[in-house]
């Protein structure tokens, strides 16, 4: 029996790192995950991907034992393995980095290190070994972080070169990224794949989950695509392309690139003059923005998270309110005191796609043909009988805005909260499109939106812009800023870092502005 | 002047010492849970089911056996003290039980074993006892009895620190020096071993814990026993360590709130904890030593006196006293996302 174990062990020297077989997971009614199978070699970089709830994150989470598999094995380097819990995939040298981070947030960044893989009962011995070996960490994989600093007082990029420190501490010779660039800006993203690649020279084997096709495309040797909970094509890279991936991960044919022609650039509609926004807690949040807004053209403001977007959607849409500056429609000043409100924007024909539609959006637990009124159910058309509303109206005319954005189904009775985040959006945006607005605000219109969903919602904006209206498009994807603007603002910490056409720009130099360097300031 | 400072002061401060001690071991409990991510407004309820735990079995182990005691002499304040131990940690896995096991609401819990507590210790004091509730009145050897230092006697007449040591650091019964360990021993604890520092995670994010391959549930059951335990000593000095000597109705009058109260004024931290149930301690007994204070202008009547601790914990909870930020995780069931 030993002897077997010894021979399989020295044939395992060219075993691949992972290998899943035949693994199923469900989550009630929901099959997660169905009969998936997949080989990832040692020393390689895999991409997952695959649409929001396509079972990529589940998989994985399987693998680090987060969850349990209803049926299927694992092996790790030839090894059968079986992982119950994180504890074990630890064990078995598999690290993983969670789209959320999981850091304890006033701890230093030596604490979370240390967190789970102490050396005995005492902190103090722990704390001393891993100063020592964070200190060889960072030198060897340009992994330089402050042992002493709290997490809470790091920027993202830092906390993930935490998240991958962690797991390189715990000696993992796997590591799973899931999301790991949706935070980044960038160039912070460069220096992730800089050092992956580092890692993957010295022999570890990465397994990345993303959404961006173009990252797979860049850092990745093999590629899985995934789709329902199935995994329908596993490729080498270098012998695909990001419509061959797209087309595997919707199931048909789709359009990367957005169709649209040149603009057809109006009359300005609104100005916004040296708006300043300081929050309750006297932090700055908009510091003396100014910029117009014109008729048929799509206005893309590009920054990371953070960086004062939030807060200039805020006070352009009513909710929030500016502690300086003023804004203009059509020349006339409209009202940006805390006394003002989302309502009376609305009247004055500026309309809001929220960023978060769950908080903001629509009421999740109410049925489709409530939440295609609210915000305007004191219109005329709504109301019936002694002052009630007409309620049979209202089912009628959300069964035609569901039936023109291709909302499935198209049922008005269903709550908000049973559709898909696609399909939600889609009924944000026939809800503020179909009220034919002058001044469309949207924010991240496809966030948690599925491609076949994006490339719909891309054309309604681009059909909106057509039809003469003005679009302030709010984004932290740069890809969609660069396939729908028509016009490019750089926020960063609260002002406008620089403004710059499609056509003349490049993602490396927006993204320079999105990390606060001026490229022209230099030169 | 000098009157003042020698007894007045000294006195106070005795006094201050021992009302904040079950304050202070409560405290900490609370301390323990909260670190954990688990609220306890059921601090209240474990003090009062300990005190009479201590009270009934530390009787009934001294009484005689043709009386239907133990006849266990000396041993009987232990058996009282095991009692109350173990009749607040079998409450604290109650809420332990609600509130990880169950996901349950932890205020929910809390306020049901307040409300238990304060109906069971009740009945069952009435059906062994018959007294309305409260339990027999205790002897020498059934209850905790003043430890006089070294040298206390001797250095009694030694100007200022020979006083301060006799009458304060000296005389207190074995409970008193124990939660001042407990305290030290508990910053020990918290920031400078393995237990702490996860035990620390776990409140603040339960999710880093679980990836990092440790057990979410058995952390927070542990300090859910610790949290059992010291309420039971808590509640324990209240009927064997005090004047009251046994258990009376609603004895712990409160203080399982305001220990919760002194819990947010030291930001969970244990020495800060020390401090706070300190300062409740000393208005308390200045609340009984001046029954009523003229001002000239008016005079406070002794009734607003008495209820001092309970003005400066209204004044706490309603965030008064500056920012306290619990932890982040508190009052949250863990569930792995999905």
């Amino acid at each position: 029996m030993s002897e077997t174990t010894t021979n399989a062990g020295r044939l395992d020297a060219v075993a691949p790192a992972i290998e899943l077989n035949g693994i199923s997971k469900a989550f009630g009614p929901v099959q997660a995950n169905k009969d998936i199978s997949m080989t990832v070699a040692k020393g390689a970089i895999h991409g997952i991907v695959g649409e929001n709830g396509a079972g990529k994150s589940t998989l994985m989470s399987i693998l680090y034992g987060f969850y349990k598999a209803d049926s299927g094995s694992i092996k790790i380097d030839g090894v059968p393995t079986t992982i119950n819990d994180s504890h074990d995939a630890i064990a078995a040298g598999i690290g993983m980095v969670h789209q959320h981070f999981m850091l304890v947030d006033n701890f230093t960044v030596l604490e979370n290190v240390v967190l789970g893989a102490e050396e005995g009962a005492t902190l103090g011995p722990s704390l001393r070994k891993a100063r020592k070996e964070l200190k060889r960490l960072a030198d060897e994989y340009e992994l330089d972080v402050n042992p002493d600093a709290l997490i809470e007082d790091i920027s993202v990029g830092f906390q993930q070169r935490v998240e991958i420190l962690k797991a390189l501490y715990r000696q993992a010779e796997i590591l799973i990224l899931d999301e790991p660039t949706g935070v980044l800006t960038p160039d912070e993203a460069d220096h992730l794949f800089r050092i992956l690649r580092n890692l993957k020279e010295q022999g570890k084997t990465i397994v990345i989950i993303t959404h961006k096709l173009r990252e797979i495309m860049d850092v990745t040797d093999s590629v899985s695509v995934m789709r329902r909970g199935e995994m329908t094509k596993t490729i080498a890279t270098s012998t695909t392309s990001p419509e061959d991936l797209a087309e595997a991960m919707v199931g048909r044919r789709v359009l990367l690139e957005v169709d649209k022609k040149p603009a057809e650039v109006g009359e300005t509609v609104m100005q916004i003059k040296g708006l300043s926004v300081t929050d309750v807690h006297g932090v700055k949040r908009l510091k003396d923005v100014s910029f117009e807004l014109k008729r048929g053209e799509i206005l893309g403001i590009a920054g990371v998270a953070g960086n004062g977007q939030s807060e200039l959607l805020e006070v352009i849409s009513g909710i929030g309110a500016a502690t300086s500056g003023e804004i203009l429609m059509n020349g006339e000043a409209i009202d940006i005191s805390p006394k003002a409100n989302a309502g009376m924007r609305r009247e004055r024909g500026i309309s809001h796609v929220p960023e978060d539609r769950h908080q903001r959006g629509l009421v999740m637990p109410f049925m489709t043909w409530e939440n295609t009124a609210f915000g305007y159910h004191n219109e005329p058309k709504y109301s019936g009988k002694f002052g009630l509303a007409n309620q049979k109206y209202m089912k009628q005319d959300a069964r035609e805005k569901m039936e023109r954005f291709d909302v499935r189904p198209p049922i008005p009775q269903l709550v908000a909260s049973h559709f898909s985040g696609g399909n939600q959006q889609k009924i944000v945006l026939a809800r503020e499109i179909e009220h034919n607005p002058d001044v469309l605000l949207i924010g991240q219109p496809t966030r948690g939106v599925d491609i076949g969903a994006i490339e719909f919602i891309h054309q309604q904006i681009v059909n909106l812009r057509d039809a003469g209206k003005a679009i302030l498009l709010v984004s932290v994807e740069l890809d969609e800023i660069q396939a729908l603007s028509d016009r490019i603002l750089v926020m960063f910490d609260g002002v406008i870092q620089g403004e710059r056409l499609p056509e003349n720009t490049n993602e490396g130099e927006l993204g320079l502005l999105m990390a606060g360097v001026d490229p022209e300031a230099n030169s | 002047m000098m009157d003042f400072l020698s007894n007045d002061l000294l006195q106070l401060s005795d006094s201050a010492v021992r009302n904040a001690i079950p304050l202070l071991l409560a405290c900490l409990a609370g301390l323990y849970s909260e670190r954990a991510g688990i609220f306890d407004i059921g601090l209240e309820g474990k003090m009062l089911v300990a005190a009479f735990a201590a009270g009934a079995f530390s009787a009934i182990a001294g009484m005689p056996v043709a009386d239907g005691g133990w006849d266990m002499g000396a041993w009987s304040v232990w058996i009282g003290l095991g009692a109350a131990i173990i009749a607040s940690t079998m409450f604290s896995m109650i809420h332990a039980f609600a509130s990880i096991t169950l996901r349950g609401n932890q205020l929910i819990s809390g306020v049901a074993i307040n409300f238990f507590a304060a109906g069971i210790t009740v009945l069952i004091g009435q059906y062994w006892f018959r007294m309305g509730g409260q339990t027999p009145q205790l002897r020498e050897g059934q209850r905790f009895e003043p430890i006089t230092l070294p040298f206390a006697e001797s250095l009694k007449d030694v100007p200022v620190i020979g006083e301060i040591y006799h009458q304060l650091i000296s005389g207190h019964n074995i409970i008193v020096y124990m939660g001042f360990v407990i305290v030290a021993l508990t910053w020990w604890v918290l920031y400078r071993t393995r237990f702490g520092l996860r035990m620390r995670a776990v409140g603040e994010n339960p999710g880093a814990v679980d990836t990092a391959g440790i057990s979410v549930v058995k952390l927070r059951y542990s300090a859910l026993i610790i949290t059992g335990i010291l309420c039971g000593l808590a509640g324990a000095y209240l009927s064997l360590g005090t004047a009251a000597a046994g258990f009376g109705k609603d004895m712990t009058a409160g203080r399982g709130f305001i220990a919760l109260a002194a819990l947010i004024f030291a930001k969970w931290k244990p020495i800060s904890a020390m401090g706070a149930t300190l300062l409740f301690g000393m208005l308390e007994a200045i609340g009984n030593k001046y029954q009523t204070v003229d001002l000239g202008f008016i005079v406070l009547p002794g009734q607003f006196m008495q209820a001092l601790p309970y003005i400066l914990t209204v004044v706490i909870l309603a965030g008064f006293v500056g920012k306290a930020i619990p932890p982040k995780a508190g009052g949250e069931p863990y569930v792995k996302e999905r």
